[in-house]
C-alpha cells in the first residue's frame, strides 16, 4: 500500500512539474503577446471555385479539354517546366491514336547517345520516352531563371491545396497590386524580377505571366483561346498528368461501395437474427 | 480462458481429429475467437475496435508487402518509384492509396479502442498486462507510421525525418551524435531512407507478435464490459461465435464502407500536398506538420516554448512528448477506484468529458495548426491539463469519489433482474 | 439455471421457420464476405503482372545495314538478347543443304527469315533449353559443331539457321515477330 501510494505521489509531482512548465511557457507567451506586434500574414486569396468535368464522384475527363491543355503546355509552359513523370505513350489515354502519339513523340528531341561516338546527343522521341526537360540539370535551370528553378509540373495540381483551381487561378490572376494593399503592406510590392499575383502565398512570383494574350495558342478544335480558356485547359491537363488514374479510381469505387453496402446490410440482418435469441424481449 | 462453462472443442471429422492430436490449431481458434470463448453479453459497439485494429494491421501488411515489390528505397529513385506505382503498376494506385489511408484508419480504430479503454478503465486489475502490451503496440505503430511516411521521399517525408530525428538532438551531450547515428549522416539521405525502409518492413511483424500476446493476455481474465462488473455465471456470457463474430462482421462492414469511400473518393484528404513535391534538402516547406494522427503529441512537443529552469525548451518538449505516452504505462496504478466503468463514476465522468476530451481535441487542432497564436496558448493550457488529468486528477478522484450503485451482475444489467439475486444467493455487487 | 441456459442457446428459441431464415441470412452474409475476399485477390495478383511501362517498352528497332556477312550483332528486346546475323553464302548453303525432315524442330531457313532478306537471321539469344545466352554471335566465340550457335550451359548446338541440332534444347532459337520498316531497319515486336 505504501508502495502504491508512493507511485501516485511521484506521479502527482511529475504531473505538476509538466503542468507548471507548460503554464510557465503560457505566461511568458502572453507577456510577449501583449508587448510585441505579431507578424501578420500577407493577405493572399483562396483559389477561385471553378467547375471541372472531373469534379465529384461521377466526374470524367473532358478529353478535348485535355488535348487543348497539352497544346498550351507544349507551346507555353514547356519552355521552362518539365513534365518528367509523363511518358508520350500516356497521351493515348487522352484520346490520341497510337500513330499520333508516335508522330508527336518523334517531333520531340530527347536525350540520347550517339551510337557511333558514344557521346551525349539528342534523338527523336519514342512513345516509351518521357517528356524531356527544357534544361539539362537544375544548375542550368537556375542560371537561366534568375535562381528560381521552374518546378516540374507532373504533380503540380496534387502538390498544392485545391490544386486544379489554384493553377487556373494563378494563371489568370496576374495583376498590378492594388493601392490599398501597398499602403497596408508596403513589403508586398514586387521586387525586381517578381510579379504580383494575389493567389500566390507571398504575393510575389518569379514566373512572368505566361498567358497574356488571347490567341496565344491556336486550338485545333477551333475553341477561342482566351487567357481564361487557356488557363483552365492547362489546369485540367495538369490534373490529368498528376493523377491519370483518377477517373478509373472513381469508377472502381462505385461498384466496391455498392457491394459493401449490400454486404453490410446482410451482415446487419444476420447479426440481428443471431442476437434475437438472447436479446431481452421488451 | 477458464470459465468453467466454456464450450469444449470437439473435432468433427477425421482431418480435424488428426490435427487436434498433433497441432491443435482448430482448437486454438475455437477457444480464441470461436464458440469456446465466453464473452460478456452486454458489450457495446465500442468493443468492436480491437477486431478492427487487427483487421487494419492485416490490410497494412498485405498492401505494404505489395508496395515493397515495386518500391525502391534509394533517394535518387524513391519518389519516382512511388509515382511508378501510381501510374504504371497494375492497380498500383489502389495499393498505395489503400496503404496510406489504411494507416489513418488503423490509427482511427486504435484511438477509439484506447478511448474505450480509458472510459471503462479497461486497464485495471486483472487486465493490466493487456493494457501495457497495448501501449507497446501503440508505440510501435507510431514508429512504424513515422518511418513509412518518410519512404515516398516527398518534402514532408524529408523534413519530417529531419525534424523528428532532430528531437534526439535535444538530449544533452550525446544528442547530436545520436541524431547523426540515427540518420547515418548529417541529413536524411540514402542511409536513413534504407534503414527506415528496413525497419518499416520489420516492425509490423513485431506488432503482430505483440498483438498475439495482447490477445493471449486478454483471454486470461476475459473481456471487460460496459458495466465493469466481472462475469459471474454462464448467463452473463455468450459464446464469441456466432454472437460476436456476427457483430464484428457488421462493424467491419461499416468500417470498410468509410475506408473505401476515402480510398476511392478522397484518397489525399488526410495527406499533405507538400508530399507530392520531391524531397529538396535546400528548401523547407512553409508549414511542416506530421500526419494527423501525431497532431496531439506534436502539439505537446511545441507547447514548451521557453526554458524551464535549467531545462532548455527543446528538451522539455521532447521529454513531455514522450512522457505523454509513457505515462499510460502507469495508469493501472494511478487510478485505484474499485469501480471500472465510467458510467458509475460521476466525478471521473465529469473530468473525462469536460476535461480530457476537450483537451485532446484542442491538442489535435493545435498540432495541425501553424505555430502561432492562438494555437500556442491553447496548446499550453491543454498540455497542462493533459498531464494534470492523468497524473494528479485521476489519482485524487479515485480516492474521493463516491461511485453510483453497480448492478449485481451483467445479467441484471441486461435483463433488469438476475434470478440468483431473487433467490438471495448473493446480493452484494462484488466487482 | 436451466432458464438462463435456454435464453443463451439460440437453437432452443428459434422456430423451424426461423431456422430457415437465419440459415439463409448467415449463408448470404458469409458468401458476401467470401465474394469480397475473392475480389480483393484480383488486384493483388494482377499487380505482379508486367506494368504499363514494361509492356510499352516491348518494341526494338535495329539498323542492319552495318552488319557484314558472317557478322552478328546483339541487340536487346524485352530485356533479353537478340541476335541479328547476316549469313554468308556458305552458311545459307549449309542451312539449305540440311533436309528439314531430319530435324528435331523442322523448319527451313526460308521459314525463319523474311522474303527478300534471306541472309538476315533474327533470333532471340536465348537457348530454348533453360534460357542461357548461346555463344557464336560475337567475333571469336565458339559456334558449335554446326557452325551456328553453341550454348555452353548444357551443350546445345544450333546450326547456321539457328536450328537445334544436338544437345538438350527442345526447339530452334525463337524467331521473334519482326518486320522491315525500311530496307535497312527492322522493328522487333
Amino acid at each position: 500500500m505504501l508502495k502504491l501510494l508512493s507511485v501516485r505521489l511521484v506521479a502527482m509531482l511529475v504531473g505538476l512539474v509538466f503542468a507548471v512548465a507548460a503554464l510557465w511557457a503560457l505566461v511568458i507567451g502572453l507577456i510577449a503577446l501583449a508587448t510585441e506586434e505579431p507578424a501578420g500574414h500577407l493577405p493572399y486569396e483562396k483559389p477561385m471555385d471553378l467547375a471541372w468535368s472531373f469534379d465529384g464522384p461521377f466526374g470524367n475527363w473532358d478529353k478535348a479539354q485535355l488535348q487543348r491543355g497539352l497544346k498550351v503546355y507544349d507551346e507555353v509552359c514547356s519552355a521552362c517546366h518539365s513534365l518528367k513523370f509523363v511518358a508520350f505513350r500516356d497521351l493515348e489515354q487522352i484520346g490520341y491514336s497510337e500513330a499520333m502519339v508516335k508522330a508527336y513523340a518523334a517531333a520531340k528531341q530527347v536525350p540520347g547517345i550517339d551510337p557511333n561516338t558514344g557521346e551525349a546527343t539528342t534523338r527523336p522521341g519514342l512513345p516509351t520516352d518521357y517528356f524531356p526537360s527544357p534544361y539539362p540539370n537544375n544548375v542550368a535551370a537556375a542560371v537561366a531563371n534568375n535562381n528560381a528553378i521552374p518546378p516540374d509540373l507532373s504533380l503540380m495540381t496534387k502538390a498544392r491545396g485545391d490544386g486544379t483551381n489554384y493553377v487556373a487561378s494563378l494563371l489568370m490572376g496576374y495583376q498590378e497590386p492594388s493601392a490599398e494593399l501597398l499602403e497596408e503592406h508596403p513589403e508586398a510590392a514586387p521586387g525586381p524580377g517578381l510579379y504580383h499575383n494575389p493567389y500566390f502565398p507571398n504575393l510575389n512570383l518569379a514566373m512572368a505571366p505566361p498567358l497574356t494574350t488571347a490567341g496565344q495558342v491556336t486550338y485545333d478544335d477551333g475553341t477561342e483561346a482566351t487567357v481564361e480558356q487557356m488557363s483552365k485547359d492547362v489546369a485540367a491537363f495538369l490534373t490529368w498528368t498528376a493523377e491519370p488514374t483518377m477517373v478509373k479510381r472513381k469508377q472502381t469505387g462505385w461498384p466496391v461501395l455498392i457491394f459493401l453496402l449490400f454486404a453490410t446490410v446482410l451482415a446487419y440482418m444476420s447479426k440481428k437474427q443471431i442476437w434475437s435469441a438472447v436479446k431481452p424481449k421488451k | 480462458m477458464s470459465f468453467p462453462w466454456a464450450r469444449q472443442y470437439e473435432p468433427k471429422n477425421g482431418l480435424t481429429k488428426f490435427l487436434d492430436e498433433r497441432l491443435p490449431l482448430p482448437r486454438l481458434v475455437y477457444n480464441a475467437i470461436g464458440a469456446g470463448y465466453p464473452v460478456p453479453r452486454n458489450l457495446s459497439y465500442f468493443w468492436n475496435f480491437g477486431v478492427l485494429a487487427g483487421f487494419f494491421l492485416v490490410v497494412q501488411i498485405v498492401t505494404g508487402v505489395v508496395l515493397a515489390m515495386h518500391y525502391a528505397a534509394n533517394a535518387q529513385v524513391a519518389f519516382a518509384t512511388t509515382e511508378h506505382i501510381m501510374r504504371d503498376v497494375n492497380w498500383g494506385w489502389l495499393m498505395r492509396y489503400a496503404h496510406a489511408n489504411g494507416a489513418s484508419f488503423f490509427f482511427i480504430v486504435v484511438y477509439l479502442h484506447i478511448f474505450r479503454g480509458l472510459f471503462y478503465s479497461s486497464y485495471k486489475a486483472p487486465r493490466e498486462m493487456i493494457w501495457l502490451l497495448g501501449v507497446v503496440i501503440f508505440l510501435l505503430m507510431m514508429a512504424t507510421a513515422f518511418m513509412g511516411y518518410v519512404l515516398p521521399w516527398g518534402q514532408m517525408s524529408f523534413w519530417g525525418a529531419k525534424v523528428i530525428t532532430g528531437l534526439f538532438g535535444a538530449i544533452p551531450l550525446v544528442g547530436e551524435p545520436i541524431q547523426v547515428w540515427l540518420l547515418g549522416g548529417f541529413a536524411p539521405d540514402n542511409a536513413a531512407l534504407n534503414r527506415f525502409f528496413s525497419l518499416h518492413f520489420l516492425l509490423p511483424f513485431v506488432i503482430a507478435g505483440v498483438v498475439i500476446l495482447h490477445i493471449w493476455a486478454l483471454h486470461i481474465p476475459g473481456s471487460s464490459n460496459p458495466t465493469g462488473v466481472e462475469v459471474k455465471s454462464e448467463s452473463d456470457t455468450v459464446p464469441f461465435h456466432p454472437y460476436y463474430t456476427a457483430k464484428d462482421g457488421f462493424g467491419l462492414g461499416i468500417a470498410l464502407l468509410a475506408y473505401f469511400a476515402m480510398v476511392f473518393f478522397l484518397p489525399n484528404a488526410l495527406g499533405h500536398p507538400d508530399n507530392y513535391i520531391e524531397a529538396n534538402p535546400l528548401s523547407t516547406p512553409a508549414h511542416i506538420v506530421p500526419e494527423w494522427y501525431f497532431w496531439p503529441f506534436y502539439a505537446i512537443l511545441r507547447a514548451f516554448t521557453v526554458d524551464f529552469f535549467f531545462v532548455p525548451a527543446k528538451l522539455m518538449g521532447v521529454i513531455a512528448m514522450f512522457a505523454s505516452i509513457l505515462l499510460w504505462f502507469f495508469l493501472p496504478w494511478l487510478d485505484k477506484s474499485p469501480v471500472r466503468s465510467g458510467h458509475y463514476r460521476p466525478l471521473f465522468r465529469k473530468f473525462f468529458w469536460f476535461g480530457l476530451i476537450p483537451a485532446m481535441i484542442v491538442l489535435f487542432i493545435c498540432g495541425g495548426a501553424p505555430a502561432e497564436e492562438p494555437y500556442v496558448i491553447l496548446s499550453q493550457i491543454a498540455t497542462a491539463y493533459y498531464f494534470l488529468h492523468f497524473l494528479v486528477i485521476l489519482p485524487i478522484i479515485s480516492s474521493v469519489e463516491k461511485p453510483e450503485p453497480l448492478p449485481y451482475s451483467i445479467t441484471e444489467a441486461v435483463l433488469g433482474s438476475d434470478k440468483k439475486v431473487v433467490k438471495g444467493e448473493n446480493t452484494s455487487p462484488a466487482v | 439455471m436451466a432458464d438462463t441456459t435456454a435464453t443463451a442457446t439460440p437453437e432452443a428459441t428459434t422456430t423451424e421457420d426461423g431456422i430457415r431464415r437465419r440459415d439463409f441470412l448467415d449463408i448470404a452474409a458469409v458468401s458476401a464476405a467470401g465474394i469480397g475476399g475473392l475480389a480483393v485477390v484480383y488486384p493483388l495478383v494482377s499487380q505482379m503482372a508486367p506494368s504499363k511501362d514494361v509492356l510499352a517498352a516491348s518494341t526494338t528497332e535495329v539498323d542492319v545495314s552495318g552488319i557484314e556477312p558472317g557478322q552478328a550483332i546483339k541487340a536487346v528486346f524485352r530485356k533479353q538478347p537478340l541476335f541479328v546475323k547476316r549469313l554468308t553464302a556458305a552458311e545459307i548453303e549449309a542451312a539449305n543443304a540440311t533436309s528439314t525432315g531430319s530435324l528435331r524442330d523442322p523448319e527451313s531457313l526460308a521459314d525463319r527469315t523474311k522474303e527478300g532478306n534471306e541472309d538476315i537471321l533474327v533470333t532471340m539469344g536465348v537457348c530454348t533449353h533453360l534460357g542461357c545466352v548461346p555463344l557464336g554471335a560475337a567475333e571469336g566465340e565458339v559456334k558449335g559443331e554446326y557452325g551456328g550457335y553453341f550454348c555452353p550451359c548444357h551443350g546445345s548446338h544450333y546450326d547456321t539457321a539457328g536450328r537445334i541440332r544436338k544437345g538438350p534444347a527442345p526447339t530452334n532459337l525463337e524467331v521473334p515477330e519482326y518486320e522491315f520498316t525500311s530496307d535497312t531497319v527492322i522493328q522487333v515486336g
